[in-house]
Order: structure tokens, then sequence, then C-alpha cells
């Protein structure tokens, strides 16, 4: 832990929203992002519920990482751990969601279980360990991300809500262009790079 | 020894968080006894929370028709709810109109009881249960089609209007590995009240009529749930034209057989719809009804007759037929039951002839 890079948490939480999008640049999450971006309201509610499971997740894996796992030599086992608490995690939130925030659970609560295979999520469990994040770090690069990855699928849903209906070529329909606009934003948001550069 | 110490650890991880999720489950999901109350306090229960309220209620044995069992795919477990515990939700949508919406109306498998509730059911519901029965009876009655005769024995009588069906589930059999529940007419009189008997038409690739026709034996058991539906004899109407095919015979059966019974006054015209002359049946059976009673006519229609079915009955499609039969919608109602390219092309044909939609009656499934 000691090892962490001085790179200052302000920097990483911008980065990973744009410079650095999970969805634009690193291309993890794209089943959902192209699947459920046709309607602004239901992609928004999904971008918010990766935003809170990434959070939630990256932070407890973090800790299980560096107290369970190096400890014990069990490193070579991330993949498998990371995705068994990122399930147990998802299960538990949408409890507690369920129980305690009512409203939003009744917006959010059917793309929960969706989310625990969104690779998005496992991907931030992993890069913060081969980035060798501190803890404050790990918290500002999954809220980052989260919140990155939302942005994302928002603006992309909000696109293709205007452009229903329009008349496209055959060819373009539905997904293809889809592909196109994703190839789009993510040079717009290639375009924030140099501004701030984590490695 | 690697390799055990990998497991070993795997194992334990998992099950902690097993157990945690379980102990979060226990915990949060425990909402107490919640009360709901039905129909304005003509039913009151009271059910642990945390379930849907669609499994809350049969816990209490009252049985919401519901074909999917609880996956939000079939929509047919509706209830009113008198104050509202919240949004209808995505998986809903598809399901509820926007008249429904405002009334209140949410599926019931997609509502958690979290807190008391009231709700409204048609009170039809109260009189539907669980049936477990025993098959006493198979008969081919065409090349694909077959009857069952189901003995009841617990509980050993059921009291249900002629015309309502029955939910009948499938157990896994072969390849497949869910048990479904799917509605089938009841072909059987309301009065014969230990038994009930059904006619059905084997859905290549169906799952539940290949369990029935090749899965089942006699002295089997099996339960199904009811009776549902609203396809009975409703008020009104001096003559009643029956339009039937297939399998869609069943419910005409017990109406024809029920009014007979009860010497009610009123004509009746049964149509009959099949192709072939290998795909009648019952055919004696009505015939001998026809004899016997002044106030019923069987009409009996082959729209692709050959030579060899040597067929002297009426030919063409049903509809020109029931034209054929029919003048007009005078002081008359209309039974429909068969495949819904049947029912929607007899409801086109019947409203030309004058029939308004309400005295036109069709189950939809």
């Amino acid at each position: 832990m000691g090892s962490a890079p001085a790179i200052s948490p302000l920097v990483i939480f911008l980065a990973s929203i744009f410079s650095s999008n999970m969805v634009l640049s690193n291309f993890l999450g794209m089943c959902s992002f192209i699947s459920v971006s046709s309607e602004y309201k239901t992609a928004s509610g999904l971008g918010k519920a990766v935003a809170l499971v990434m959070v939630f997740t990256t932070i407890l894996n973090w800790l299980i990482y560096h107290y369970v796992m190096i400890p014990l030599g069990l490193d070579y086992l991330r993949y498998l751990i990371f995705i068994i608490v990122i399930a147990a995690t998802v299960q538990i939130i949408e409890m507690v969601m369920d129980r305690y925030l009512s409203d939003l659970h009744m917006k959010l609560g059917i793309f929960l279980p969706l989310i625990t295979v969104n690779c998005a999520i496992l991907g931030i469990s992993l890069f913060m360990v081969i980035r060798s994040y501190g803890f404050l770090q790990t918290l500002v690069f999954g809220l980052g991300s989260g919140l990155g990855w939302w942005l994302a699928i928002a603006a992309l849903a909000a696109i293709r809500e205007k452009m229903a209906g329009k008349e496209l070529p055959r060819g373009l329909e539905g997904p293809a262009l889809t592909f196109i606009i994703t190839g789009l934003m993510a040079l717009a948001f290639v375009g924030f790079s140099g501004m701030f550069v984590v490695m | 020894m690697t390799v055990l110490f990998t497991v070993l650890s795997l194992s334990i991880l998992a099950t902690v968080l097993a157990a945690i999720v379980v102990l979060a489950d226990y915990k949060l999901n425990d909402y107490g006894i919640c009360k709901i109350d039905i129909n304005n306090g003509a039913r009151s229960l009271e059910v642990n929370g945390g379930s849907s309220l669609l499994s809350s209620l049969a816990s209490q044995k009252i049985f919401i028709p519901s074909a999917c069992g609880g996956k939000a795919t079939c929509g047919l477990c509706k209830v009113t709810l008198v104050e509202s515990v919240g949004p209808v939700l995505p998986t809903e949508e598809p399901f509820i109109s926007e008249a429904e919406r405002e009334a209140g109306v949410r599926l019931s498998c997609q509502v958690k009881v979290k807190q008391d509730l009231k709700i409204r059911i048609p009170d039809e519901f109260f009189n539907i249960k669980q049936y477990r029965t025993r098959v006493s009876e198979i008969k081919q009655l065409t090349h694909d089609i077959k009857q069952f005769r189901f003995q009841l024995l617990e509980p050993t009588t059921i009291d249900f209007k002629a015309g309502q069906y029955v939910q009948i589930d499938s157990k896994p059999y072969g390849k497949v590995t869910e048990a479904v529940s799917r509605a089938y007419s009841i072909s059987s009189v309301p009065s014969e009240n230990n038994i009930i008997e059904l006619i059905i038409r084997l859905v290549p690739g169906g799952i539940c009529t290949t369990f029935l026709h090749e899965h089942v034996n006699e002295g089997d058991e099996i339960t199904f749930a009811g009776p549902f539906g609203d396809f009975y004899l409703h008020e009104g109407g001096d003559e009643l034209i029956f339009i039937a095919g297939g399998s869609g015979l069943a419910p005409i059966r017990s109406l024809v057989l029920d009014i007979l019974e009860k010497n009610l006054e009123k004509k009746m015209k049964f149509f009959f719809g099949a192709v072939r002359r290998r795909d009648l049946y019952y055919l004696d059976f009505f015939r001998e009804l026809e004899e016997k009673y002044d106030n019923f006519t069987y009409i009996p229609a082959l729209s692709g007759a050959t030579p060899e079915d040597e067929w002297d009955g009426e030919q063409g499609l049903i509809t020109d037929v029931v034209a054929r039969h029919v003048p007009d919608a005078e002081r008359r109602q209309a039974y429909l039951c068969g495949s819904p390219g049947m029912i929607n092309a007899c409801v086109q044909v019947l409203t030309k002839i004058g029939f308004s939609r309400d005295a036109i009656f069709f189950d939809e499934f």
C-alpha cells in the first residue's frame, strides 16, 4: 500500500469521468450500454445504479484484496473473488434499498441484478489492483468511473431519443448507428486527454 | 496443496458471503405481520410480509389467475390496490392500460407486501381453489385431440359455471425442467361436481400439452387451480349462437349440456368448424342431442373436405356457414371458442350481421 502512485485523487476522479471513461475509452460494460440506451429515463436509471454499485464494490474489493487476499497469498484468485463479492454486494444493496429507500428501489430495482454481470464493475476492481491505488484513490476512482459510465449512457440515450423516428439508410438502423454514435462520442471524450494523465 | 488451499479459501469466502446475504435477507426482508383487507372487509388476512402479493394470497388459499407463475410475463394476475403503495413498475407497464393505472390496478406478482394493504378482487376469486386429482380416463378423440377426465381427490367437489376454465400444473419431464401452468376449459357439466373433463389438442412444442399427451397416464396425480374466467352464460339472448373449432368444443359442450339440463328456455345453434372429417369428434353425441331436443341445432362444417371424406354436411369456412344460418342479431348472443384467428374472423362476421360487441363472448387465451 505504501507503493501507491502519487496521483492526486482529484485527477483520478476527473480522468475516470472523461478521458479514461470506462465505456468510451476502455469499452467495458458495452452490452448494457448498447442495449439499454434507447430511452433516456431508463438509461439514466441504469447509469445511477451502476454508479452506486461501482462505489460500493470497489471499496469492498479494495479492503478484501489488501486485508484478506494479500496476507493469505490469494492474489491469483482475484477474478473469482471479486466477482463473488460483487454478486453478494449487489444482492445486499438491493435488499437494503428495498427496505429503506423504497422510492429509489422502485426506480432502480430491476436494474440491480443486471449489474452483477456488467464487466465495467469487475474492470474497475481489476484496474485498481493493476494500478496499485491507495484507499482514497480507489474511492474516487470508483465514484468517478461510475459517474462517467452514467454520463456516457445518459448522453447516448439522449442522442438516440432525438434520432428516434428519423429515416435512416436501412443498413444503419438499430445497433449499427448506435456503434457509430458511440465511436463519435468516444472521439469527443478522448479530446479531454492530455488535461489529466492517468496510468 | 495449493489446489486444496485455493478451493478451501474460495469455499470459505463464498460461505461467509452467502451467510451474510442470508442474514441480511432474514433481517431486512422481515416486515412482520401485514394485514391484507380484501373487498372492503369481505376477507381479512394476516400474512408474513416480504413476499409478493400473489404468493402471499396463494398461501392463504386465495388464487389469482396467473399463467407465468409470477414472472410478470402473462399479465393475468391483476388486482386493484385501493390505497396506492407506489408507482407501476417498468416490468408491469406493458400490461397496465392508462385507465387501469388510474384505477390502481397492479400485477399482484410485482407488488411486495411490506405494509398493510387494501385490495379489490372479483368475488369469483374467492371460489378459486387448488385441487388434487387423479386422472381416471384418457380418451383419444381425434389424431391430435385427447379428452382427460380428472377425479377430484381434495377438495372432493368443485363449484363452477359452465364455460369456465382451470389451470393445470405440468411437471418437469424429459428435457423440460420447468413446471408451468396452462389454462384449459372444462368440457363436463357443473352438476357432475366430483370430476372435470378437459379436451386438449397437442400443440407441437407446447410444454403443457406435450406433458399431458405424452407423459400422463391413467392413475397419475395432477393438480390444478380454478375455476377461472367469465366465459359463462350471460343474461339476455333468446337464441345462443355457439361457434367453435378444434379443442374449443370443450366449454361449448359444458354450456349446451348445462342449459339443456336446466331446461332454460333458450334456442341454441352450435357451429363446429373443422378441416377434414378426421378432425370432427363428438359428432354422434351432438347429433343425438339434436334429435332429442327441439331447441338445439348442430351444424358441423368442413372447410377442406375431399371426396374420400364422403361428407354431405355444410362446407366452407365456418364464418361463411355462420353468415348463411344467422339472419340478424335480434335477441341473439354469440359464444366463441377457438384459435385467435378464428375468433377475430367470427367477431368481424358477427359484427357485420349486427351483433354488438357486448353480445359476443369469448376467452382470450
